[in-house]
């Protein structure tokens, strides 16, 4: 196997998208992602059974495009990874088993590893090798999570994590509460922008007091979430119109404002000088803006993947896979499991 | 030919190659909870013992069930990507026939019989099936055919005519009171395996003999029978990724 620029085609199906990608050492090929997104938001949420489904039906479509648009033979690949966990138990099976299959048709080595290891890895595809080691603030609907990355490939220390709601989940549950459609990221980031992000102070969980001393780096935003919903509800028992670009935009405040401050404060305490951002909430632009104002004023590089690599697709997972690869890690086993809640100190199965 | 079956909608992790003649090789794990782990082992091992290589199939064929849906996809999903790599064709067949078939020679010609299996939540996957004599010089000289669509039901609410027929499949050891005759007798021995939990070596072999009479019908989209639950997953992430 060719181990200085391993060619690895990556498979994730974790939630709701069902995604292929193409890594040529650190060179993206392609990144083929079929989404089943339209098909939940009617349920405000995502629906396993229907994400399940949906994975059997684009993954052999979703391979073959892939192929086609890298001009790629599957038969000169040098490995195959996989999303193992965590994620939904049905909807990684269908990944697992679909690069089982290729692995054992092609006679190809299987890499099964951790998505949000997969989340940090996928930056060398846009910035090129991570600093060893790289702070890493990983948001979306499914994940909160504050990461030392001393080596991607085999070395990831969780530092801190929500305690109840992701930071997405809360950008769903407040968007519902104004009204704005599933899922919510997109359309509060949009709406904030009208907004003055100081007209409402609403808390930051676990910045204070005995919260900060107990969870230094974990995250909290069900309060928040309800502190939310309540000042709506008062405004709107009082007969008074809901100024939505307010409320937003001094929620995302919230959220952004805990977020990079945590994460900052991580770097410090661990001597790290780069941080990096990934996830679906990555794509918020105010994340971005404020990351990199207080990363710049404390001399920290940040690294943010473009936002179609912050989301869940399949080029993130063929970068882990073909970091391991060049790291001479051991492949995985042909029964390896798939693990709805694969920790992340775990980070191939 | 070179033909690869694989099941996964019943207990049985299973897989057979078949070279038109006869079944070169059956692997099955029995476990309701590893169709993940242990399928593709599974089918490495079937080829290995045959010394065939996966570029050798001619032909893929999956029992498409009705089954538990995520054991099911496995099976599906790697039946699909092997054929796409090997360029194997694909054919899919009702995992109820193979049970159906594998009972073949244990009833009279022109008896009729229930395949009923585990549907979860207190229910049955079931279809009802007749035996047959095969015209001409087959091996078997039998077959089965189906009398009805595949169905899910509570055992209670089967038709009182259905309930007094010879049962294959695990429904009539988990509801023996409806479902009487459990056709693999008083116990379920590990010999009758095919006749509890599909066997891929009978699924190969029916295969093999519908094609062979040119009514193997290229179907692949999984009998599910049952529309998904449409409750969203409390922590599954959004569409934010
Ligand atoms: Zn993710």
């Amino acid at each position: 196997m060719r181990t200085d620029e391993p060619l690895v085609l990556g498979i994730e199906t974790s939630c709701d998208e069902t995604g292929v990608g193409i890594v040529r050492g650190h060179t993206l090929l392609v990144d083929a992602v079929a989404s089943s997104v339209d098909e939940h938001a009617r349920f405000g949420g995502v629906v396993p059974e229907v994400a399940s489904r949906a994975h059997l039906e684009a993954m052999v479509p979703t391979i073959e495009r892939a192929c086609a648009q890298a001009g790629v033979q599957l038969r000169d690949l040098d490995a195959v990874a996989v999303t193992a966990g965590p994620g939904l138990a049905g909807a990684l099976l269908v990944g697992v088993a679909a690069a089982k299959a290729l692995a054992l048709a092609l006679d190809k080595p299987i890499y099964g590893i951790n998505h949000l290891a997969a989340h940090v890895a996928v930056d060398v595809v846009e910035h090129g090798p991570l600093p060893e080691p790289t702070m890493a603030l990983l948001v979306s609907g499914g994940h909160s999570s504050l990461l030392l990355v001393p080596d991607v490939t085999g070395d990831v220390r969780p530092l801190g994590a929500t305690v109840d709601d992701a930071a997405g989940e809360a950008f769903d549950k407040v968007a519902r509460v104004l009204g704005l459609p599933f899922p919510g990221g997109p359309h509060i980031d949009r709406a904030a922008r009208d907004g003055n992000r100081v007209a409402i102070d609403f808390p930051r969980g676990f910045t204070t007091g005995r919260d900060l001393a107990r969870h230094r780096f974990d995250f909290s935003f069900s309060g928040l979430k309800t502190a939310v919903s309540r000042w709506v509800q008062i405004r709107q028992a009082s007969g008074e119109d809901v100024p939505v670009a307010d409320v937003a935009a001094s929620f995302q405040e919230a959220v952004v404002d805990v977020l990079t401050r945590k994460a900052i404060a991580a770097c410090r305490e661990h001597g790290v000088d780069d941080l990096l951002i990934g996830g679906g909430v990555a794509a918020n632009s105010r994340l971005r803006a404020l990351a990199a104002a207080r990363c710049a004023s404390a001399g920290i590089r940040l690294r943010v993947p473009r936002p179609g690599l912050c989301t869940d697709n399949g080029a993130m997972v063929a970068a882990l896979g073909s970091l391991a690869v060049a790291r001479g890690r051991t492949p995985s086993e042909l029964d390896l499991p798939a693990d709805s809640s694969m920790p992340v100190t775990l980070v191939q199965a | 030919m070179l033909l690869l079956a694989i099941d996964t909608s019943t207990t049985a992790i299973t897989a057979a190659l078949h070279d038109g003649i006869q079944v070169l090789a059956e692997a099955t794990t029995l476990d309701a909870r590893a169709h993940g782990e242990r399928l593709a082992p599974g089918i490495r091992e079937v080829l290995t013992r045959a010394g065939a290589m996966p570029h050798d199939l001619t032909d893929v064929v999956v029992g498409l069930g009705p089954g538990p849906f995520t054991g099911l996809r496995v099976g599906i999903v790697t039946a699909r990507t092997i054929a796409h790599v090997t360029g194997a064709a694909l054919h899919g067949v009702c995992s109820l026939d193979a049970l159906a078939y594998a009972a073949r020679d244990r009833l009279p010609v022109g008896v009729e019989l229930v395949v009923a299996t585990d549907a979860r939540r207190k229910e049955v996957y079931w279809a009802r099936y007749a035996v047959l004599g095969l015209s001409g010089s087959e091996a078997s000289g039998r077959t089965v055919q189906a009398r009805t669509e595949p169905a899910v039901t509570r055992p209670a609410d089967l038709p009182d005519d259905v309930r007094e027929l010879s049962a294959v499949g695990r429904g009539p050891w988990l509801y023996p009171q409806a479902l009487t005759h459990p056709l693999s007798g008083s116990q379920p021995m590990a010999a009758e395996q095919g006749l509890l939990d599909v066997s891929a070596a009978a699924l190969a072999d029916l295969a093999v003999q519908r094609m062979r009479a040119g009514t193997l019908v290229s179907r692949q989209e999984p009998l599910y029978l049952r529309r998904p639950d449409a409750a969203p997953h409390v922590t599954a992430k959004s569409a934010l990724g």
